[in-house]
């Protein structure tokens, strides 16, 4: 038996580890390697288990990989806008936004969130944001190379942690050991936190659908919060294998896999953002062709999509219309562990994207039906306040 | 049955002779490792296979793994209940979970196969 699709990313040479790793092994992980790092990609408990206990109670995920960075100066807000499609201006003190870096040509570079924060000394205030793991030594050059010259410091956090406590049950944990409320925290809003004796950046926020929060931590300070964490009858270790699934069944997108840069904001469904005066005023990288393409539409979009039988249909199978004709590609696919069935995403021309349509997966050379599908395919559950 | 009579190959599928029919499975360690199995696509019967060909594919959450037949012959019949209880692979692997059986066309082949001992030794030196 040979593995034939794992998950997409892995890369098996120079492998660095995470601050946590020895907490890691100490939960039985197995480790597999992505974007450079060597990843807990389980734990004893399996995928399945692991995602749906992050779907009933809470799951403590390490994204410590991701890409964590401050820029400070004046202006930054302004300058920023320059590289993402968001509207950073009109981000509030303790809000956060998802967003995209594009190209010239339109096509996504990465995407990221940020947060607009007060310095914890209250001398001024700063941008973190938070990029993907895969693309974080070209997003930081990038922002080095843009920003650097007009008098913004790039400050990589190496020495941070990111740990992710997603789940029904993340606010009620957390708000035990920090000793607070959190009902003040919006989704998309973030905190400073005393969590076990240290503190934590803490955002709500997540890659599973779920209400949750990730945690900004110094590494050498990251342990004990991860102990305190998973001492509580509620949490539970998970790894990339079940990230992986909980982001695919709530239809977000993983760059590298079902956003790149042949793929524009406008063709991947997340036209929501580009904000009112961004799409008035553009001026961000690829404006004229995003704004042509929300004026004129495009030639193929991001759709769920449904496999009819029990076979998943992976990254990289091809989708064909009823008549057998080659119309586009499923970019993640895989097995819905709470839809209790094959999930997938792709692209397919506008005209066939929406909900029901048949389609044909060509899996393994066989084909099978399967019709679009809407987004998510587990309702989302972010927290919108008491 | 006991586990000696079954004989094992490098990519970790069993085989168990009966007359002249091979049952073809995948062993403990392999559905460890896959974790829990939610899809099996099998062969259908009739089909020849040449030992190495690819016979099978299990599904895990994360990952598709494709099965090679052990031994060269023709496929009698696939295990019918795998289609509703794919995750039978995870709970009974040598048993209940088998994948498919094969009418040997070559079983001089399976002498080459590992006996237990042999695999455990195989598995200890992964």
């Amino acid at each position: 038996m040979v593995a034939s699709a794992d998950i997409p990313g892995a890369n098996p040479t120079d492998l660095k580890s995470l601050p946590l790793a020895a907490l890691h092994r100490e939960h039985g992980a197995r480790f597999a390697p992505f974007a450079g790092y060597e990843m807990p990609l389980q734990y004893p408990e399996g995928v399945l288990k692991e995602h749906l206990h992050a779907r009933r109670a809470a799951a403590l995920f390490d994204v410590s990989h991701m890409g964590q960075v401050r820029l400070h100066g004046l202006g930054a807000d302004a300058l920023l806008e320059e590289l993402v499609v968001g509207d950073i201006q009109g981000l509030k003190p303790f809000r956060q936004r998802y967003t995209l870096f594009t190209d010239a040509a339109g096509g996504i570079l990465d995407d990221l969130m940020v947060s607009r924060l007060p310095d914890p000394d209250g001398s001024g205030e700063h941008l973190f944001l938070v990029v993907n793991a895969a693309n974080r030594e070209a997003d930081v050059a990038h922002l080095t190379d843009h920003l650097s010259p007009r008098g913004i410091e790039v400050d990589v956090l190496d020495d941070h942690a990111l740990l992710a406590l997603q789940g029904p049950a993340a606010a009620a944990v957390l708000a035990r050991l920090a000793g607070r409320d959190l009902a003040e925290i919006p989704f998309m809003g973030a905190a400073r936190l005393t969590v076990a004796g240290v503190p934590v950046l803490a955002s709500r926020c997540g890659y599973t659908g779920e209400d949750g929060f990730e945690l900004s931590i110094r590494a050498d300070l990251a342990e004990p919060v991860a102990r305190a964490l998973l001492a509580e009858p509620e949490v539970a270790p998970a790894g990339l294998g079940a990230r992986d699934s909980l982001r695919l069944e709530a239809g977000l997108c993983l760059h590298g896999a079902d956003i790149d840069p042949t793929t524009t904001p406008i063709e991947a469904d997340l036209a929501w953002t580009i904000s009112p005066r961004r799409r008035r005023e553009g001026g961000f990288p690829g404006a004229a062709t995003i704004r042509r393409q929300l004026a004129e539409g495009v030639t193929r979009q991001r759709v769920g999509i449904r496999p009819q039988g029990g076979a998943p249909a992976r990254a990289g199978t091809a989708i064909l219309d009823p008549s057998g004709r080659e119309v586009g590609r499923v970019t993640s696919g895989g097995f819905g562990p709470s839809a209790e069935r094959p999930v997938a995403m792709g692209y397919v021309p506008p005209e066939m994207a929406e909900p029901d349509r048949p389609l044909v997966l060509l899996v393994r050379d066989k084909p099978r039906p399967a019709r679009v599908a809407a987004l998510p395919f587990v309702p989302h559950r972010f927290f919108r306040g008491k | 049955m006991t586990m000696s009579e079954l004989r094992y190959t490098e990519d970790h599928e069993w085989i168990r002779v009966e007359g002249d029919t091979a049952t073809v499975g995948i062993s403990a360690y392999a559905q460890e490792q896959m974790g829990d199995v939610v899809f099996v696509e099998l062969p259908e019967p009739g089909r020849a296979l040449a030992q190495g060909d690819e016979a099978a594919v299990v599904e895990s959450v994360k990952a598709a793994s494709e099965v090679y037949s052990p031994l060269t012959g023709e496929v009698s019949e696939a295990n019918p209940a795998l289609e509703e209880t794919p995750g039978l692979v995870n709970e009974d692997p040598t048993g209940e979970g088998w994948l498919f059986k094969l009418k040997m066309a070559e079983p001089a082949e399976a002498e080459g196969l590992m006996d237990a001992e042999a695999y455990q030794t195989f598995l200890a030196g992964l």
